[in-house]
């Protein structure tokens, strides 16, 4: 198919291909939103509450007042962690889901390596950086251990990393309802509180930790990462193509365990500042679902690690405001729970759309036979 | 299923028991900007064996795809015995008995031939009484000019028995007029031979009307009657197949462009052996050895063929060389250095390759032409500084200047890869691969499903890499090109080296012969 037959001056206003595919990215996931909304509002219906009452609450919960806001940027914090913890495996092609184990693992770790540090007075400006390496290096170990299943024993990631997150969190209840038990912990078996000295603390201004910092810090990296190194290159490379990959000599191995550790890494982040910033302790609190609705804030980013910042706050929004729902409209507050589930659900079926939307695509004069 | 029961109800009238003629009329299919096809008019006589030729991208696919109704024309129609026929859908196409061999097989592997012949039925019902149809299916292969095994599974059929039994299917179903979408490109000559002839007669009988796509001049020219030729949308050229010759033909498909001239086989002095393959040992999936021990030297300024029946460890031993597939014994060397196919490798010994089916080995499809161009030297200046910062910049120019030198059809170097047609990722992947300085080039089908114009440029390209002193390893399972291409031709037969001899030493049948492990 060729022959080009209208003069180019007739022809329609074209964008590049490069715009046209943000285009779609951009256009795609905010219509599975709306759809969700849509059938969120349905739900609220058949229950006999207004969808009207229930989003503008959503958005008094999230934003309405300077406190809300804090609140959401605080629960946004891990997620913007975890998010990329999805996202960065998922650029090599790898489906991991197991960053909520490695946040859990990563958050216990710094909470044990505390204990001889804090009662052996150690200053915390040594000590937390040490909790956080420790907590990064466990989680980056975690995933990078269902990296490598995956690429030398075939070992389908997606399983394994589910899997290990069930024996990290019971790893974490082994030590803390035994060896590392404070005696102190009654009735919520925890480790020894790190105490208020070894408290990350909040950023200037405002009540939120820095952890929400160095979430931003490491988003914008990790895309420069994959998007301006050779490093990030063949990593796409081998995720878009494997044969091809290796066919370049690619250390394939290597960039498949690199990415996961790097992703392990952030979730044991997350998990560090959960326990120095939030918790103050390991404890079962530490398994909030932070890794698992990274997966989703990860799927509506479309796996880009910018993008994860704006996603990771509107779902810090959703589950802050989850308390307001509560009290204002007698919903139980796992109401959004049940909105972030439609949203995974649509957004799996919007990825269908992609390269199927006529006025999304870039023309193109390539000829296809 | 649904769909197909939902036929079973309306009454379709049974299809003409004689083959049928079909003629389309001002067929006209506009995608956007561009004419696909621009009012193109074809008559395939009752009962002819008739060739659609046409470069990649000519329009051959969009008209065969408009008459089986996966396109709706813009302009014009189809005719049907003369009469005006409304083919809305593939559906419609069926129950007119208009049927496609299509490229790819479109059996179900994991069943039987008996069970995918019943399931293809619109009428198949929803409990199969195999004990009433197996019968019947005996009878309906026992008048077929061709057999195949009916119990067997279709995954372990060869790919001459699937093709076959994907016209089978067509004729169980009563279709009378196929078109078969280069039908033979998965087949060994042998075998195409055989299916175009049993076609060809069955067509002379009256019995079936076929239309063919094809890139293949000689079966055009041993099988068809009657050939109709597109070139970028439009008509070309028709005429009779049997008095037409290959240059008429070929000219009415590639028009004024230029071919390159095949480059000249420049004789060379020094002789000495650059790539030499020692034992080399690797397994299948299943832990069976594909290659074993294969040994073979390749000298400086040289094309080695290898011919072979395909699945005779050919791919294995391209993608040992590639690291696609780890070896289990034996050694490459290149210079008398031992060569481990990794990146510093690849740069060090100056081993460049073109791979069978570039999209799948090549290529990654939804990064872009540019990037794609830059797989060779993303990591080294002015690319890469620092060696691992990106520039964006250089490689952008670098694709640029590759697009227009090896001209590569495409909207922009930022186009993905996988929006180009076959021909254009080919090329695009020869620039990548040999716009350096290439020392060992390893070569597997580069020209499968080519078009003919690119075909002689991919072919003239090598064999100019060949004369600045590249030892060349070409795997292919075109005989024909082996025989143009080498200096020396060797025979890879049971996953080993059965047979080397100077291309001057040999013949076409000699080579057959130990193809097929004689």
């Amino acid at each position: 198919m060729t022959a080009v037959v209208s003069p180019p001056a007739a022809r329609p206003i074209s964008l590049g291909p490069r715009t046209m595919r943000a285009l779609e990215a951009l256009v795609i996931p905010l219509g599975a939103l709306i759809a969700s909304a849509l059938l969120f509002s349905v739900f609220l219906i058949l229950l006999g509450k207004s969808p009207a009452t229930f989003f503008s609450l959503i958005w008094t919960g999230g934003f309405g007042s300077s406190f809300s806001i804090q609140n959401t940027l605080q629960r946004s914090a891990p997620l913007i962690l975890t998010g990329l913890a999805f996202a960065i495996p998922a650029r090599i092609g790898l489906t991991l889901i197991g960053a909520e184990g490695a946040l859990v693992l990563g958050g216990f770790t710094a909470a044990a390596v505390a204990i001889p540090l804090v009662t052996g007075g150690i200053a915390p400006v040594v000590t937390l950086p040490l909790m956080a390496l420790s907590a990064m290096a466990v989680g980056a170990v975690w995933i990078g251990l269902a990296g490598w299943l995956r690429h030398y024993r075939g070992v389908n990631e997606t399983i394994s990393s589910l899997l290990l997150s069930y024996i990290a969190v019971a790893i974490m209840n082994f030590f803390v309802e035994g060896l590392l038990r404070d005696p102190a912990s009654a009735n919520k078996p925890s480790t020894m509180p790190i105490g208020d000295a070894y408290r990350v603390g909040s950023m200037p201004g405002t009540s939120v930790h820095w952890g929400l910092a160095a979430g931003l810090v490491l988003a914008v990296a990790l895309w420069i990462l994959m998007t301006r190194t050779t490093f990030g290159f063949a990593a796409r490379m081998t995720g878009g193509n494997v044969r091809a990959a290796k066919a370049q000599g690619l250390p394939v191995g290597f960039l498949v365990v690199a990415c996961c550790a790097i992703a392990g890494a952030c979730a044991g982040l997350a998990g560090f500042y959960e326990v120095a910033a939030v918790h103050g302790q390991a404890n079962a609190s530490l398994v909030a679902g932070y890794g698992f609705t990274g997966i989703l804030v990860a799927f509506l980013a479309r796996q880009n690690p910018l993008a994860v910042v704006p996603v990771a706050i509107m779902f810090g929004a959703l589950a802050a405001s989850g308390g307001l729902i509560q009290r204002r409209m007698g919903m139980p507050d796992a109401t959004v729970l049940v909105l972030q589930g439609i949203i995974f659900v649509v957004l799996l079926v919007s990825e269908t759309f992609y390269g199927r939307i006529p006025f999304l695509q870039a023309r193109t004069t390539g000829d296809r036979t | 299923m649904s769909a197909a029961l939902l036929v079973a109800d309306i009454a379709v009238p049974p299809a003409a028991k004689r083959a049928p003629s079909l003629e389309t009329a001002g067929m006209t299919k506009i995608f956007g900007p561009l004419v696909a096809l621009d009012t193109v008019s074809i008559k395939v006589e009752a009962g002819s064996f008739h060739a659609l030729l046409g470069e990649n991208g000519a329009g051959k696919s969009t008209l065969v795809k408009c008459i089986m109704g996966f396109y709706a024309a813009d302009r014009g129609s189809v005719l049907l015995d003369g009469k005006e026929v409304d083919v809305k859908s593939p559906r419609d196409a069926r129950d007119l008995g208009i049927g496609m061999v299509y490229q790819h097989f479109t059996l179900v592997p994991c069943l039987t031939a008996a069970e995918n012949l019943v399931i293809s039925r619109a009428d198949a019902p929803a409990i199969i009484d195999w004990k009433a149809e197996m019968p019947k299916l005996e009878a309906f292969m026992a008048r077929m000019p061709f057999q195949v095994p009916l119990d067997r599974q279709v995954s372990t059929l060869s790919a001459g028995e699937k093709q076959k039994l994907e016209i089978l299917k067509l004729l169980y179903l009563d279709q009378r007029f196929l078109i078969l979408d280069e039908p033979t490109s998965v087949l060994t000559p042998g075998e195409a031979d055989e299916v175009l002839g049993l076609l060809g007669q069955m067509a002379a009988r009256g019995e079936i009307t076929v239309l063919m796509i094809s890139h293949k001049f000689r079966e055009v020219k041993a099988f068809c009657d009657s050939f109709t030729v597109l070139r970028r949308g439009r008509l070309t050229g028709s005429g009779d197949a049997r008095t037409a010759t290959v240059a008429e033909m070929s000219s009415m498909m590639i028009g004024d462009t230029e071919v390159r001239e095949r480059a000249e086989r420049v004789m060379h002095n020094d002789r000495s052996a650059v790539l030499e393959l020692a034992g080399l040992c690797a397994e299948d999936e299943e832990g069976r050895l594909a290659i074993d021990r294969v040994n073979l030297k390749i000298r400086s300024g040289e094309i080695v063929g290898i011919a072979g029946v395909s699945g005779n460890g050919q791919s294995a031993l391209v993608e040992a060389l590639a690291g696609q597939r780890p070896l289990s014994d034996g050694r490459v060397f290149i210079h008398g250095k031992p060569f481990e196919p990794k990146r510093s490798d690849f740069d060090r010994f100056k081993v460049y390759g073109l791979p069978e089916e570039p999209l799948k080995n090549a290529t990654v499809p939804r990064m872009s032409v540019a990037e794609n161009m830059a797989f060779r030297a993303f990591d080294k200046p002015p690319m890469a500084s620092l060696g691992w910062w990106l520039s964006p910049g250089p490689m952008r120019r670098k694709a640029e200047g590759l697009i227009a030198r090896y001209r590569v059809k495409t909207t922009s170097p930022d186009s993905p890869i996988e929006a180009l047609s076959g021909g254009n990722v080919q090329r695009a992947v020869l620039a990548r691969e040999l716009s350096g300085e290439v020392d060992v080039l390893i070569v597997a089908n580069p020209c499968f499903g080519l078009d003919f114009a690119s075909v002689a440029e991919i072919r003239s390209q090598i064999m100019e890499q060949r004369n600045r002193g590249a030892a060349v390893l070409l795997v292919s399972e075109d005989l024909d090109e082996i025989l143009e291409l080498s200096d020396r031709v060797a025979v890879m037969s049971g996953g080993t080296i059965s047979y080397v001899s100077p291309i001057g030493e040999t013949d076409r049948n000699t080579i057959g012969q130990h193809m097929a492990g004689h």
